[in-house]
């Protein structure tokens, strides 16, 4: 797994976060944040537990309201766009939640099929072919496509949750703690599988995961999270000089020597 | 750039190469699927070579379809090469090249089977049910004698939680059910008897009617519909969480935790709620005895004490625990029995209610044959 320099990147936000905050109650969980994600890139979204990793991700998707700031993906303001625009920018992003969210009564091959009947004309052929295919490059066999969810383990369920945000081969993919829940090889290869899609398809991705093997291996860019902003964005060795005490924690501990020593 | 993707046979030399050029891209695919197969129809014979150097852009749909069309065009092990692949790309095809070709899925010739699966699986369902009825009231009466030994392990917190829900909070609309099917049948009675003259008999039937059948059935009916429903979603969900399998392992029994207190509750509540009921009908059809068929409500109080004797209501609050029993048990059997699925969750529900119902109603039979029998 070499750690591929990332390429030269025309600076045009694909997301690009001003001044976000969100509110539960009284408690304030994102305070006036600020991120912008090149296009092309490989974000990787890091913070303590709780810190409000989903809640940005759910904020940018436009599940959860926000009390102010906005936010554009792909250049369209989704307060301000209309119902066609809205559907356009859905077709081009995937999103793979931290539960998976596969739809229970649907076998595996119609959850990934769900997204692509809806969007495209395909034949059934070529559905069931692209459904297998997909399957493939996440690593899971044929026979999986006419399991229930229910019948899944839980890297399964992570990995048939990332075929479905791949479907319709979107520009931007959001992976909410996509390793966790999955052995080593199998992380790794799923770290390999986002190198190669970016590579491939020009694929953005902002990927919120706790594994510092994701983000050496996978990462082009490290945003950090803390008390509502974003107390930190750069590279991998800029994370690690910084001297900002969680951050020393984080990159410095035990558990990231062992990974490097490794 | 082309707007449109092209594929296109062109003879280089006395070989034969397929150029495709354009977006090879998920919009595209009708198009595309159609062109691969023009190719692969007329293709075979000479040389040939699959040239992507014209491609604009490629995702994997494009790249699946030039697999297709390269093993397609596969004779005697020998594959087409693929000229002009960039490296970006090559990875992409590299990637859906190690998909396996999967046999397509395979429908049964016969039309008649589904029809005929679905009546086994219905006969075998139905045999289930009986067998999950007498299993949970079983592991019901084993937590009943384990209660009696130990009175104080009973849930007492969860108990008066779910009376809340299933009593309390269900009160006003039994009353207002009851209290206009009381209206009703007084209506009906006074217009009917009327033409024998024979208004006065109304508030025997509605006494009769109401005490023994109508108020003890229109709740049972109406709790199945409110709680068992409730109490079958409840466990439902938290058997699809698996939360009923950690309660397990960590040594309680679910029959415990979960259904004696419902099934407690629906006892009392039960009977409680069927004798409101049978006032408000009593009160609704005395209402409208009154003010439509004209009879006072001194009359209609004295007669009502003629007419009916304490039996009758005796024989409606007799009937009132069991029918708790029922709908209590069948919607916790129906909740153990979800799956994994939302669907699932569903059709349980809505099996629970269908079930308890007749159940109910089967028991409200048996009874009526009982009763008649010990003159009751
Ligand atoms: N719907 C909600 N209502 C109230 N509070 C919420 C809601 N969703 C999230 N929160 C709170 O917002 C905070 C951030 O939650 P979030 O799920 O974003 O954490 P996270 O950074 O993703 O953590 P983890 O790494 O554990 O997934 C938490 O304190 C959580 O309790
Ligand atoms: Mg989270």
């Amino acid at each position: 797994m070499a750690k591929s320099m990332p390429k030269k990147k025309p600076a045009e936000p694909i997301i690009r976060v001003r001044d976000v905050t969100v509110q539960f109650g009284a408690t304030k969980v994102l305070d006036g944040l600020d991120l912008d994600v090149q296009r092309g890139e490989i974000l990787g979204f890091v913070g303590p537990s709780g810190a409000g990793k989903s809640v940005l991700t759910r904020t940018i998707i436009g599940l959860v309201p926000k009390i102010s700031g906005s936010i554009e993906v792909f250049g369209v303001d989704l307060d301000k766009a209309n119902a066609r625009e809205r559907r356009s920018v859905e077709r081009r992003w995937g999103i793979l939640f931290q539960q998976g969210a596969l739809f229970s009564s649907l076998t595996v091959r119609q959850n990934i099929q769900f997204p692509v009947r809806e969007y495209l004309k395909l034949s059934q052929r070529l559905l069931d072919e692209i459904t297998i295919a997909k399957l493939a490059m996440v690593g899971l066999r044929p026979e999986v496509a006419d399991r229930m969810p229910s019948e899944l383990s839980g890297g399964m369920i992570k990995r048939v949750a990332l075929a479905r945000a791949l479907a319709l081969d979107p520009e931007l993919v959001f992976l909410d703690e996509p390793t966790s829940g999955l052995d080593p090889i199998g992380a790794g290869e799923f770290d390999e599988l986002v190198r190669t899609l970016q590579r491939t398809l020009g694929l953005t991705v902002f990927m919120v995961t706790h594994d510092l093997d994701s983000l050496h291996t996978a990462c082009d860019r490290i945003a950090v999270l803390g008390d509502g902003k974003i107390i930190a964005a750069g590279s991998m060795g800029e994370m690690k000089a910084s001297r900002h005490p969680w951050l020393r924690q984080y990159f410095h501990g035990k558990r990231a020597r062992a990974v490097a020593g490794a | 750039m082309d707007s449109n993707p092209t594929l296109e046979k062109v003879a280089k030399g006395n070989a034969l190469a397929l150029c495709a050029a354009g977006p090879w891209t998920a919009p595209f695919a009708p198009a595309l699927e159609r062109m691969v197969a023009e190719a692969e129809a007329s293709g075979g014979g000479g040389t040939i070579s699959i040239d992507v150097s014209q491609v604009s852009r490629l995702d994997t749909f494009g790249a699946w379809l030039i697999e297709r069309l390269r093993r397609s065009l596969t004779n005697g092990g020998v594959e087409p090469p693929i000229a002009g692949l960039s490296a970006a790309y090559a990875s992409l095809v590299n990637e859906v090249r190690r998909v396996q070709s999967s046999d397509a899925p395979t429908t049964s010739p016969l039309r008649l089977r589904a029809p005929l699966e679905q009546i086994g699986r219905s006969v075998v369902g139905f045999g289930d049910t009986l067998v999950n009825l007498v299993a949970m009231t079983g592991a019901v009466t084993v937590s009943t004698l384990r209660l009696l030994r130990h009175p104080l392990s009973f849930r007492l917190t969860s108990t008066v939680h779910h009376l809340e829900q299933v009593c309390w909070r269900a009160v006003p609309i039994v009353v207002l059910i009851t209290f206009l099917i009381g209206c009703i049948v007084a209506q009906q009675g006074i217009f009917h008897f009327r033409k024998f003259g024979a208004d006065v008999f109304v508030v025997d039937m509605l006494g009769v009617l109401v005490l023994r059948e109508l108020g003890v059935l229109l709740v049972a009916i109406m709790v199945a519909g409110r709680s068992g429903s409730a109490y079958t979603a409840e466990l439902g969900s938290m058997k699809m969480r698996e939360e009923i399998d950690a309660l397990r392992t960590m040594g309680f029994d679910p029959t415990d935790v979960l259904v004696m207190p419902r099934l407690v509750a629906l006892l009392l509540a039960v009977p409680m709620l069927t004798f409101l009921g049978v006032i408000a009908a009593l009160y609704g059809g005395g209402l409208v005895a009154w003010l439509y068929g004209g009879v006072e409500p001194d009359a209609f109080l004295m007669r009502l004490r003629d007419s009916i004797s304490i039996d009758h209501f005796i024989v409606g609050m007799i009937k009132a625990p069991v029918m708790a029993l029922v709908i209590a048990v069948v919607a916790c059997v129906e909740g153990m029995a979800v799956q994994g699925s939302a669907e699932s969750l569903g059709r349980h529900t809505t099996s629970s209610v269908v079930k308890s119902i007749f159940f109910v109603i089967v028991m409200d039979g048996l009874f009526a044959i009982i009763f008649a029998s010990i003159g009751m």
